[in-house]
């Protein structure tokens, strides 16, 4: 789960890391009250998406004064940001940080993540601050530190002494630095964070050590014991096709094409994407169903995939383990019912109780639906049946 | 014979009093598993299917001699269960259980370091040795004895390629799905080591997905040591990055983890990759004919 910038940087206040101080705001005026409350010759307005970038899409304005700050607050507010990280279609911003201007003498990298092979907590630095890290890390690896966190001993301090040597930083802010990379620890930990980074964090003309911007992501399957994290959910960030799924439980990934699809199990799921995209065809969607399917949750997935004017046709692939093919066939004759049929569906049906779940589809002979003999077949006649309704529709047009 | 799992192995099912585990509990008997006792505590001295169940899992190994464990109980108590089957000394644990946070997963692999005990999993299908022993999700009736071996960070992908090999009348000893976490037990190399070493497996089917650098690190150990050949696949050349599909571990992150890396490491190692999923029989079919050993695996 991702949250915004004004939100992370509320979160690391708490643990002690050095934040810009500032506020959100929801409108120009708001944005005016935030900056005269601040009080400072220089305010940085900020817009508020889920994307990195930003302040090369023109996303990141200084003011001078007041008037300054509503205007350029007015200007972000409702535009839409395209950025490297947002798609060509871009993020409307709805939200902006405001907060005091930072008088910035040297800009550095800090980030934790992950490390799946040594499955153990990572601290990452470099001196190569405001840039992208993965360029640094592509051109330049010899530039980034790393420093591999035990978790039975958590991050130790010659390990925060050893990463600020490495990262250059003058003596007069050691303790402020090494105190810093131990509160992001700390927070990352404590917040079941999957990445923490800062970039850049600054060090000031006035010897201070702060982070500039912020970045946290959160595990997903450690929500649960972190309502306070939940309540900071952005829906408006959202897909609204994907928020939908995810409150049914289905696991979905908008793609954009017009040969939408149906599977259980997330590798089986992405290599029906992949067999489409293989047979011509554009993939609408990932959709995974998951383990234990229902009725209702298939008629659910259906309602979805066909909320998309541009879906022509629907590959249902399901190879039931936990699964039961039954299931899935009355599901998708309780959609034809429910939902109703707007499009052809090609039905590949193999696993536990296959032969329940093909006599079903059989006896419902729901008008629309066909019987794929495997997955290959049932893919390529997905996209057949797609591209013979695009041609169709253009004929007309 | 096989890996990790066989007619010796003695299991005890955590959460067995669970819908899920009681349901596959029977699966396992029923195909021949010697499912020996259940663990769930305080429920002591009651049976489910006819098996003994325990308050601990110390308590289940030392009535029992069971020393392979499966896991079904729910992601918040699954890494303690882990632990508690390492710290009861059984071999192999199977973790079937899905959305396990991170950080625990973290503690569980620093536990197991100086361990004994393997771990398959967490949010797996779990593994099946044909005709002897299964353990977590398996669909039985695709499988067929015989000397190709399968292994799979995806449970539906497993069954898919195991049954496009029954099809085609290539039998497998074991199938193995790892599963799709970012952090987990055994991943790719340490599978691939122990089928290099099985008499019986002739060949290896290995899917792989998106995310990590697991199958790059592979293919370079495939290329130095693997004797036998690999037939290999990739699942999404079409996830666009940054998305989660499905997986915890399935996400390309930071422009890491692409399909195409993965492919094009495998590839220099060696290893033929299918076009589509569906087409990995097929290919099967024609690189054990290539290495001569495809009357041989030909078994069904």
């Amino acid at each position: 789960m991702n949250i915004h910038e004004y939100q992370s940087k509320q979160i690391l206040r708490e643990f002690g890391v050095k934040v810009p101080n500032g506020n959100a705001a929801f409108s120009p005026e708001e944005a005016a009250r935030v900056a005269k409350d601040l009080g400072t010759p220089v305010v940085v307005v900020k817009a508020q998406i889920h994307a990195g970038g930003r302040g090369k899409a023109g996303g990141v304005k200084i003011a001078h004064n007041i008037d300054e700050v509503k205007q350029f607050a007015s200007g972000l507010l409702g535009k839409v940001l395209v950025t490297h990280q947002t798609g060509p279609e871009g993020k409307q911003v709805n939200r902006l940080l405001i907060e005091e201007g930072s008088n910035i003498e040297k800009e550095y990298y800090l980030g934790f993540v992950i490390d799946r092979k040594t499955a153990q907590i990572v601290m990452m630095g470099s001196e190569e601050g405001g840039m992208e890290i993965e360029k640094v890390a592509e051109e330049t690896p010899e530039k980034i530190f790393k420093e591999y966190i035990d978790p039975v001993t958590g991050l130790m301090p010659f390990q925060t002494r050893r990463m600020a040597f490495r990262m250059n930083f003058k003596p007069e802010v050691m303790n402020k630095v090494t105190k810093f990379m131990d509160c992001l620890y700390k927070a990352f930990v404590a917040k079941d964070c999957s990445l923490a980074e800062i970039n850049p964090l600054v060090v000031t003309k006035e010897n201070d050590v702060i982070a500039l911007d912020a970045k946290l992501n959160f595990d997903d399957s450690a929500l649960f014991r972190h309502p306070e994290i939940e309540a900071l959910r952005d829906e408006s960030e959202e897909d609204p096709k994907e928020r939908a799924a995810a409150k049914a439980a289905l696991s979905y990934v908008n793609l954009g094409g017009d040969v939408a699809c149906m599977v259980n199990g997330a590798g089986l799921a992405m290599a029906t994407v992949d067999i489409i995209k293989y047979y011509g065809g554009e993939p609408a969607n990932f959709l995974d169903v998951g383990g234990d399917s229902t009725v209702e949750k298939i008629a659910e997935a259906f309602r979805i995939m066909q909320s998309d004017d541009q879906v022509h046709s629907v590959f249902v692939n399901i190879f039931g383990g936990i699964n039961k093919c039954d299931v899935i066939a009355s599901g998708i004759v309780e959609a034809a019912k429910v939902v109703g049929l707007r499009v052809p569906v090609i039905a590949r049906l193999d696993g536990t109780n296959v032969e329940a779940g093909r006599k079903i589809l059989k006896e419902a002979n729901v008008p629309g639906v066909y019987m794929a003999a495997d997955m290959d077949d049932g893919a390529k006649r997905a996209v057949e049946l797609a591209a013979a309704k695009k041609s169709e529709l253009r004929i007309k047009a | 014979m096989g890996i990790f799992v066989g007619k010796d192995s003695k299991v005890v099912v955590q959460g067995i009093t669970g819908k899920q585990a009681t349901f596959h509990t029977q699966i396992m008997k029923d195909y021949g598993t010697n499912v020996v006792a259940g663990v769930t505590p305080g429920r002591a001295g009651e049976e489910v299917l006819g098996i003994p169940v325990f308050n601990t899992v110390s308590d289940a190994v030392e009535a029992t001699g069971a020393n392979v464990s499966v896991i079904y109980v729910p992601a918040r108590f699954a890494a303690d269960s882990v632990i508690e089957a390492a710290d009861a000394g059984v071999d192999l644990v199977v973790c079937i259980t899905e959305n396990i946070p991170v950080m625990d997963m973290i503690r569980v692999r620093r536990y197991l370091k100086d361990k004994k005990t393997k771990l398959i999993g967490p949010n797996c299908p779990g593994i099946l040795t044909v005709d002897e022993c299964r353990l977590g999700l398996l669909p039985t009736y695709i499988h067929k004895k015989g000397h190709v071996g399968v292994i799979s960070r995806s449970g539906t992908l497993t069954y898919e390629v195991t049954y496009q090999l029954t099809m085609a009348g290539i039998g497998q000893t074991t199938c193995i799905g790892i599963g799709g976490d970012p952090v987990k037990g055994m991943d790719f190399i340490e599978v691939l080591k122990a089928f290099n070493e099985d008499e019986d497996t002739l060949a290896v089917m290995m899917i792989g997905e998106i995310g990590g650098t697991a199958e790059e690190e592979a293919a370079e150990w495939i290329k130095e040591n693997m004797k036998k050949p690999v037939v290999g696949f990739i699942s999404g050349q079409q996830a666009p990055p940054g998305k989660r599909m499905g997986h915890a571990g399935a996400i390309i992150s930071g422009g890491k983890g692409t399909a195409k890396d993965k492919i094009k490491a495998l590839n220099a190692a060696g290893i033929e990759v299918a076009d589509t999923v569906a087409s990995m029989g097929q290919l099967a079919v024609k690189v054990l004919k290539e290495h001569g050993i495809y009357d041989k695996c030909h078994t069904c």
